[in-house]
């Protein structure tokens, strides 16, 4: 596994020690992952959801929401009631 | 129940289960501040100890329900057991949460738990362990931890936990408590703080069956938040009538894979004299196999770390919570975990090849299901362990779900209930049903509930009292 790729798509800022520790450790959880390869997945589906439901549609309606403070209630910054985030085309 | 009894029982009022409690309300044996003074005064005398609770409220209405710390409730910090989020105050309810508020329902604190219910030990939370209340140097499992830990203390009437991979049973069984991992698709998660979204389920910690019944009922049904919530709300009615006819012309299986290497003796011993009450009371017990069970806890952790990956990107520290450096180890193990099996060249190795194996061992169950109505063995290999035991090997943790894990990846209901004890510390009994088949689980554990008094058995709190 190439750790340092692995944290930039993650966007988690680790420390240099860190690295290694996580990297040892996935490592070792890796290899036992391994084991799957053990089973015969030939002509098997794969699984992802369970619940037996089907395209569960919803009305378009409006519904009630939150008040704008209280949607803002939360954010570390906000200026004239809105998140203030990163800029995206700044370099 | 009659009336001279329940009178009997009120000297200990945080002893009562949830419908004696509606009970002795309603008769006014007691007042609902009365009611919430016991348990706060409980609360104060037991918590330094133990960590249960990361939040109390001072209640002097309701009925007190203390709720797992990953289910946002309104006005009240709500953290997940992480730093991250250790300023958050919801301003809205999960839908469980508004339900029970319909049933006279208070919420009395919030439990610790393992960050964002990643754990097997309630060691992962960032706010410190929470301990066993039959031994404090133990682990009271996880991940919901304070949930279980509370409802054994007597320190609330019931309790809610969230179970991905086990995070109900586990400590249930750890702590001696009825615990219910409803099916996939019975109870809303709406705002419940997502960890895996195929494997999440809310359910209730109680101090007996009937109880679990009725907080299911209470919180099931069709939600338009939840998609994946079965829209028609299933009666769970209390039939004590069944009781009269016990297990008779129920067929329990027994999977060998349940029974292997890794089974502590102790617990083995305990899971089958509990298999031969059932027997006792009238059920006929078949040997079963479930063969791909040796492969659940490798698959549950390709796709729920995958899950995690995805879920955990909302964590931008821009409309709520600190930024990302502020998760805890387990976090980021899975994220990192997740985000490599869904990496470009690896997807069909590791996803989706969890994804098929997620199929077989459905249909192990579906198979199985053809010939027995329910299934049993035991919750965890090994009774509650030391507190730091496992904490530095996450993949010794992870292999210590092994046989709460399958039920999960087939999205089936599991109930833990107390069953005896090994080393002095609880055992739980698992009960397996079909997909939207919870009644027969619950009917099941409350037949073996009333032909044993392990339900009744309580810690020994006085080492603080």
């Amino acid at each position: 596994m190439k750790i340092r790729h692995v944290i930039k798509l993650a966007n988690l800022p680790l420390a240099p020690e860190e690295e290694e520790k996580y990297s040892q450790q996935l490592s070792k959880i890796l290899d036992y992952i391994k084991e799957l390869d053990s089973v015969d997945t030939s002509g098997v589906e794969p699984t992802f959801n369970v619940s037996g439901q089907k395209n569960i549609m919803a009305e378009d309606n409006i519904g009630s929401c939150l008040p704008q403070d209280e949607v803002l209630s939360n954010a570390t910054q906000k200026r004239n009631g809105l998140f203030v985030t990163k800029g995206v085309f700044e370099e | 129940m009659q009336k001279s009894k329940l009178q009997f029982k009120i000297q200990n009022l945080t002893e009562l289960t949830l419908i004696e409690t509606i009970q002795a309300l309603k008769e006014k044996q007691f007042s609902e501040e009365e009611l919430n003074k016991a348990y706060l005064d409980r609360i104060s005398t037991l918590n330094p100890e133990l960590n249960i609770f990361l939040e109390v409220k001072k209640n002097t209405r309701g009925i007190p329900a203390a709720i797992k710390d990953i289910i946002v409730t309104k006005g009240i910090r709500t953290t997940a057991g992480s730093k991250i989020l250790s300023n958050f105050i919801p301003p809205y309810n999960a839908t469980v949460i508004d339900r029970l508020l319909e049933h006279g329902i208070s919420v009395i604190g919030k439990t610790n738990c393992d960050e964002f219910a990643m754990g097997s030990s309630g060691e992962n939370s960032a706010y410190g362990p929470t301990k066993n209340p039959w031994d404090p140097t133990k682990v009271p499992g996880g991940t919901s931890s304070g949930s279980a830990a509370s409802v054994a203390g007597d320190m609330c009437v019931f309790s809610l936990g969230t179970d991905t991979g086990g995070s109900i049973r586990q400590p249930a069984s750890f702590c001696g408590v009825v615990g219910l991992k409803p099916s996939y698709g019975r109870v809303s998660r709406y705002g419940t703080i997502a960890m895996a979204s195929s494997f999440d389920q809310i359910g209730p910690i109680t101090k007996c069956v009937d109880d679990a019944r009725m907080v299911l009922e209470w919180t099931s049904g069709g939600d338009s938040y939840d998609a994946n919530c079965q829209k028609e709300k299933e009666k769970f009615t209390l039939q004590p009538s069944r009781l009269q006819v016990g297990l008779k012309g129920l067929k329990v299986g027994v999977p060998k894979e349940y029974f292997g290497k890794g089974l502590d003796k102790g617990v083995e011993k305990i899971i089958k004299e509990a298999i031969l009450k059932l027997e006792e009371l009238g059920a006929e017990v078949v040997e079963i196999t479930l063969p791909h069970t040796e492969y659940g806890v490798a698959a549950y952790y390709i796709l729920v770390p995958s899950e995690i990956s995805s879920n955990y990107a909302r964590f931008d520290g821009i409309r709520f919570g600190h930024a990302r450096d502020q998760f805890g180890s387990e976090p980021k193990r899975r994220i990192m975990l997740g985000i490599f099996a869904l990496s470009s060249g690896f997807y069909d190795d590791y996803f989706a090849k969890a994804a098929k194996v997620r199929t077989l061992i459905k249909q192990d169950f579906e198979r199985v299901f053809e010939k027995v109505d329910v299934i049993v063995g035991p919750v965890s290999p090994t009774v509650a362990w030391n507190l730091g035991e496992k904490i530095d090997d996450p993949l010794k943790m992870y292999l210590s779900d092994a046989y709460t894990i399958p039920a999960s990846l087939a999205g089936i209901p599991g109930l833990s209930i107390p069953c005896g004890f090994a080393d002095n510390l609880p055992v739980g009994l698992q009960i397996l049903g079909k997909h939207m088949n919870d009644e027969l689980v619950l009917n099941v554990g409350e037949i073996y509930e009333q032909a044993t008094d392990w339900h009744l058995k309580k810690p020994d709190l006085r080492f603080k009292i």
